[in-house]
């Protein structure tokens, strides 16, 4: 135990800080990507796992290609948005239920992104020599993380934009009750497939900057995306709750998705720096998700359930007697 | 204003469960009509209205609003001719969103949503005014999220937003079967009012054989999927709730009458 802690270095956990702020940006975008479909349309998508690898590998590529790194990542966005345009067609043109139509996507964007994008498994840019912006770089860390966090508030920005716009509010209350909003003459579908198009165009833009970051791309570097999308979602909204509580507003929630992505990189970090096993990380997001969904709809039950309402009325019933024994023995 | 042409549906063709739920129903209103709609359960009340609203095609006949033949037009398209609302009040309405926000929604009905804010600041005033006419204190909540307010408030809210940008047809689907009598009185009122204010074609499903026979100036019967009986002017003015029980035995359909629709019609 003593030789495990003196193995600890501290200055190591400080030097690693940045990079865990860095990537917590990256996924920040990607976790924004996954709110408005998670949280705005009601839409589980599992889309997210492939069009974040296919936003790096057509990064990466445009790169190797000599392109410059800022319309790559242009690229990778777009490439997102026709990822997103796939599984809004699968959904709702030919009615494939919406867990069923991201995983058929996914599946198929892991073959594209192997063989027709990437040609191999992965593929590295020489990061030293290009003028990259976004890097891991540790010298040019401070301009990275202020690239990276002017990136997040502009999307954020545009994103409480459209949300509040009539476009946008027609998007919010497709998610909430798509009934209503057809009697309102609203196509419901256009809104769900325009939500997918959105939300995976960040992802995969994200995507692209991990690629940038990191100096390549992997057709694996998606795998789970979507539940640390989601791990930031959840975690923004229970800090930001506990912190704002009813003032809560929409531009603070937005901006919580990119402070919950940061905490779990930061986590993150701290676990990898007690010598936790990197490989058992997502078990460990896995975990800590479901407990974050779990913990609020078990909260809301024992509220509501008959065990409860029984205890309650038995601690009464006693109350009672204890207070009749009182009064009978003055 | 609406001309119903012989439509038919028939839910589940071809398997056990095949149901023919509106069997050649036709039905002209006039404009400015209140039709009032009867029927016992499964009578085929809620079909026709959702036949009128596009929420599936019809299997025959044809649809007119305004002149304008709908048959082809699936429901978001019609949604700019038509007014709706429903029996469940959690679906007239978006609960995770403001009061303004869903009024300026139905403001904007069968208009194209642009990139322009969803609610402007005059829209405030002029909301706020027209929730004051529901005498619900609900000007007072304009921000508030529409899913804290009680049933009847949100029917209310849902009968503005079906009314509030005009409609050409007003189509209500036991809109205040789910509230409580009181509310219910309170919303019916409203209802009237605004109908009458606007001169607003109406269709009305209830089960209620008084409130029938007291709105509107036009009332149908319907039974198995058929339209069975069909008053207006004096004669429907002149119906009694022993009229009608007498029409239901008639067309054979004496056990189709819920005790609910005896019940209720008796307060
Ligand atoms: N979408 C549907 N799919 C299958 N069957 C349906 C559908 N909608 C209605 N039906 C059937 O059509 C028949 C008429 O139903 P409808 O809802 O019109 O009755 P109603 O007159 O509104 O009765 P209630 O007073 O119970 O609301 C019923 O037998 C019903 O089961
Ligand atoms: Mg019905």
């Amino acid at each position: 135990m003593l030789m495990y802690l003196a193995s600890l270095n501290p200055i190591a956990l400080f030097r690693s800080c940045p990079g865990g702020i860095a990537q917590g940006l990256i996924w920040g975008i990607m976790a924004l990507g996954v709110f408005i479909t998670f949280r705005m349309l009601n839409f589980a998508d599992l889309t997210v796992d492939g069009s974040f690898a296919t936003g790096g590998a057509v990064c990466i590529m445009l790169l190797l290609q000599g392109w410059n790194p800022e319309i790559a990542l242009f690229f990778s966005f777009l490439a997102g948005v026709a990822c997103g345009l796939v599984t809004g067609i699968f959904h709702t043109v030919f009615g494939i239920p919406d867990i069923l139509a991201g995983i058929l996507t996914q599946i198929s964007l892991w073959s594209i992104n192997l063989v027709n994008i990437l040609g191999k498994a992965n593929q590295a840019i020489n990061a030293g020599t290009m003028k990259l912006r976004i890097t891991s770089n540790f010298i040019y860390m401070p301009r990275t993380i202020l690239i990276l966090f002017i990136c997040c508030a502009v999307i954020v920005v545009i994103m409480y934009w459209y949300l509040g716009t009539e476009h946008g509010s027609a998007l919010r209350a497709t998610g909430i009750n798509p009934q209503m909003t057809r009697a309102q003459g609203i196509n419901t579908d256009v809104m769900k497939v325009v939500g997918l198009a959105l939300s995976n165009g960040l992802v995969a833009l994200s995507g692209g900057m991990l690629s940038q970051y990191q100096g390549f791309a992997d057709i694996n570097m998606g795998r789970g995306a979507i539940v640390i999308g989601l791990a930031a979602v959840i975690i923004g909204e229970v800090i930001g709750m506990s912190i704002f509580g009813k003032r809560m507003n929409f531009m603070l929630r937005l901006s919580f998705v990119v402070a919950g992505s940061i905490i779990y990189y930061l986590v993150y970090v701290l676990v990898l720096w007690l010598k936790f096993p990197a490989d058992e990380m997502k078990l460990l997001t896995a975990i800590v998700v479901a407990i974050f969904l779990a913990v609020p709809y078990l909260k809301g039950k024992s509220a509501n359930s008959f065990g409860a309402l029984a205890r309650r009325n038995a601690k009464l019933a006693k109350q009672k007697q204890n207070d009749g024994k009182e009064e009978g023995s003055c | 204003m609406l001309e119903i042409r012989d439509i038919s549906k028939t839910f589940n063709a071809g398997t056990i469960n095949e149901k023919k739920a509106l069997d050649h129903v036709s039905l002209t209103l006039n404009d400015g009509d209140f039709c009032t709609v009867i029927g016992g359960n499964g009578a085929g009340k809620s079909t026709i209205m959702n036949a009128v609203a596009g929420v599936w095609p019809v299997d025959e006949g044809s649809i007119l609003i305004g002149g304008k033949d709908v048959t082809g037009l699936c429901e978001y398209k019609r949604a700019s001719f038509l007014g709706r609302v429903f029996q469940d009040p959690m679906i007239g309405t978006a609960a995770d969103m403001q009061i303004v926000e869903n009024l300026a929604m139905a403001a904007r009905r069968g208009k194209k949503r642009t990139l322009r804010w969803g609610v402007t600041k005059q829209e405030y005033d002029r909301y706020r005014e027209l929730l004051r006419t529901l005498d619900l204190g609900l000007e007072d909540r304009m921000t508030a999220k529409v899913g804290l307010l009680s049933g009847g408030q949100r029917q209310a809210l849902t009968l503005l937003m079906a009314t509030m940008q005009r409609p050409e047809l007003l189509l209500l689907d036991e809109h205040t079967a789910a509230l409580d009598p009181r509310t219910a009185a309170k919303v019916l009122e409203a209802t009237d009012r605004i109908v009458s204010e606007n001169k607003l074609t109406t269709m009305m499903v209830t089960h209620n054989m008084k409130d029938a026979i007291v709105h509107g100036n036009r009332l149908i019967m319907m039974s198995e999927g058929r339209k069975i009986f069909d008053v207006s002017g004096e004669e429907k003015k002149n119906l009694k709730v022993a009229d009608l029980l007498r029409k239901f035995e008639e067309a054979g359909g004496a056990n189709e009458i819920s005790d609910r629709m005896v019940l209720d019609s008796q307060e």
